[in-house]
């Protein structure tokens, strides 16, 4: 099992024909992701890489029955692709786009509600359950089948996590990067509601940063709810209050969103909490 | 991104949200212009974007043309955490009656729009909702719909018994709403939103705060950063697309990724080092980048040391050596290097920096230590 992709992920990569979405397909399809379309507005009939290039969401959907997209747009456009893949019937949409602002996500996740899909992201580094699919950016050659699933609202520091579970000698069921936005489509309790009920994952780890309470919620949740063993990281300790560090999400809102208050409550709930990336895999090695 | 409480207040104007009558002066004189012009007392507030003015000294009441000198002279003078006071407003002193807390973020664990309000005025609403979350009364906007009358007016009826003032500031919630989602905000609040002695409602503080990310479609809210109480390197990183916040340590990071970035400033620290930067140059990076990020990186006279935290994914290991290599020719790098590369290409970026001099590493630990021991 797994959770959110798998053998049967058939994607659309929307915005194929640039210059990140073209490099990445060709990543994906390496990795064994089944690539089946892909599309941008004006550029129907073209074949990227041997797949198919499609004018809308909708006929790519209907040619090629995909199920899963990844949005490679630049933002401005990252929020109309969203409601595209929505309407088109996409059931899992993975925005790799960065930059939509906040008040478009408070609509996207309204006209979400009533529909059968759900969005990864934005700002998300995509999800990868490996030896089966591949859907986004994250380097391919880290990951190693196994059982420990990772949630995380960062990019390269997930690959960091990842690199250390792999080197302990574990490896990954799902990996998750749920994107670094104060308003994103899947959260942490999301994730773990999914991983609750795969077989394949015997353990999680989180990897939270400062702004939000999105840690803190997330804890309370795991103390009443999840039975699996739960490890955390949080970055940002040595972050200064009301400056943004780099992810619009990452910031210290007076005193409220640090990191010290999430390790807190993350120990209060009994999770166990790495001070570095390696002595996150350290936790989990000596638990599983 | 903020602006300053006067610029705020001029939004304010635009949506016919009552302010007092103010004016913002650079100069000794031009306050004194401007007391004659509203009359005595006047308060004189410093403007600069942080909290805590009034507690610092950087707010007075002045009473006479004396005083009204005085404190214009010593609050233009006056630095507030480490910022200097360039501009203060000048405003008439309200009489005040009652003083409340009016406030607009998007809620993102209910992932909407909320208006927050307090019947205490001049609260840190963080401070509140933590200690005392029952002082808050929220309501939501349909996130399709908008911010519906009736909601506007639970939170009138709220803060206010009197009817006439209750329905009053169900108007100012609707045209706070208004602005902030009109413009992209991400913070817009009043505090404190007063009641004067004859009963009107006025926007007696301002603040405004928006979402980068909304900031390219709102050309004329970009134009009113304040450049000159900005940090010089986080501005010049702006221009050049990397995220730079300055730290007070002497370990200079240069990372890939925010969140890395974050842990990488983290783990100099948990080893006994002092970071003197977060410094994310992003994803699909070229050797430009790295040379504009060493650049800015090397204004900060405290650097010591410079540590490179690169996980290679898009970014390409061996793009982050030539880089390396480029700047420590034209910049003149007197400061050892600790490079800690790996991911894509990482083969051929040692091949690329073997005779360059740097000290490398093979884990972010083994670097974080390295750039500690460096500097004993």
């Amino acid at each position: 099992m797994s959770i959110l992709v798998n053998n049967d992920t058939k994607l659309v990569v929307q915005g194929i024909t640039g210059r990140d979405g073209s490099f990445h397909t060709r990543q994906m399809l390496n990795y064994g992701t089944k690539v089946v379309a892909g599309v941008t507005p004006g550029k129907g009939g073209i074949d990227i890489e041997g797949i198919p290039v499609f004018n809308t969401v909708a006929e790519a959907v209907e040619k090629t029955n995909a199920n899963t997209s990844v949005i490679f747009v630049p933002s401005k456009f990252a929020v109309s692709a969203i409601y595209e893949a929505i309407d088109a019937g996409i059931t899992l949409i993975v925005c790799i786009s960065e930059g939509i602002p906040t008040i478009e996500m408070v609509k996207i996740t309204a006209y979400l509600k009533h529909k059968d899909c759900r969005l990864v992201g934005p700002n998300s580094p995509g999800v990868v359950s490996p030896g089966q699919a591949k859907v986004g950016i994250l380097p391919g050659h880290i990951f190693k089948k196994g059982a420990v699933g990772v949630i995380s609202r960062s990019g390269t520091l997930t690959y960091e996590i990842v690199d250390h579970i792999t080197k302990v000698g574990l490896g990954q069921s799902t990996c998750i990067g749920i994107g670094g936005d104060p308003i994103i489509g899947t959260k942490f309790i999301d994730c773990l509601e999914l991983f609750a009920n795969d077989n394949d994952t015997e353990a999680v780890v989180i990897v939270g940063e400062i702004g939000g309470r999105d840690e803190q919620d997330t804890a309370y949740y795991i103390k009443e709810n999840f039975k699996k063993p739960v490890f955390g990281f949080v970055a940002g300790k040595t972050a200064p209050p009301d400056k943004r560090m780099g992810h619009a999400g990452a910031i210290i809102s007076g005193t409220s969103g640090t990191a010290a208050e999430k390790v807190k409550i993350f120990k209060e709930c009994s999770i166990k909490v790495g001070d570095t990336p390696a002595e996150v895999a350290d936790l989990v090695k000596r638990a599983v | 991104m903020k602006i300053h409480e006067y610029q705020a207040k001029d939004i304010f104007k635009k949506y016919s949200i009552s302010i007092p009558n103010e004016t913002v002066c650079r100069t000794v004189d031009e306050v004194v212009a401007a007391s004659q012009e509203i009359g005595l007392p006047c308060v004189i507030k410093a403007q600069v974007m942080v909290g805590g003015r009034g507690k610092a000294g950087g707010i007075k009441i002045a009473k006479t043309d004396v005083e009204i000198k005085d404190y214009a002279a010593a609050i233009l003078g006056m630095e507030i955490k480490g910022i200097p006071v360039r501009k203060v407003l000048v405003s008439e002193a309200v009489a005040i009656a009652s003083e409340s807390y009016l406030g607009i973020i998007n809620d993102r664990t209910e992932k909407k729009t909320v208006v927050m309000a307090c019947k205490e005025g001049g609260v840190e609403i963080e401070e509140v909702a933590r200690q005392k979350p029952e002082a808050i009364y929220k309501v939501y906007a349909d996130p399709l719909v908008g911010l519906l009358d009736h909601k506007a007016r639970e939170i009138g009826l709220f803060l206010y018994e009197n009817p006439k003032v209750a329905f009053e500031c169900a108007a100012i919630t609707l045209k706070l709403y208004k602005l902030f989602i009109e413009l992209d905000s991400s913070l817009a609040e009043i505090n404190p939103l007063v009641v004067d002695k004859s009963g009107r409602l006025i926007a007696l503080d301002a603040k405004i705060n928006f979402d980068d990310n909304g900031l390219y479609r709102h050309p004329d809210i970009e134009a009113m950063r304040d450049r000159e109480s900005q940090d010089e390197n986080e501005l010049l990183a702006r221009e050049r697309d990397l995220s730079y916040v300055r730290l007070t340590g002497n370990i200079g990071c240069v990372v890939n990724g925010a969140g890395l970035a974050m842990a990488t400033m983290d783990l100099v620290k948990h080893f006994g080092g002092e970071p003197a930067n977060f410094l994310d140059i992003g994803g699909s990076s070229s050797p430009e980048k790295v040379m504009n990020a060493l650049e800015i990186l090397l204004k900060d006279k405290n650097v010591k040391v410079i540590f490179f935290n690169i996980f290679g994914g898009i970014t390409r290991c061996d793009d982050v050596a030539h880089g390396i290599l480029q700047a420590k020719k034209s910049l003149n790098i007197k400061q050892p290097i600790v490079a800690r590369l790996t991911g894509t290409n990482e083969d051929k970026a040692m091949e690329i920096l073997k005779e360059a001099g740097l000290i490398f590493a093979a884990t972010m630990d083994d670097g974080a230590k390295k750039a500690i021991e460096l500097l004993q």
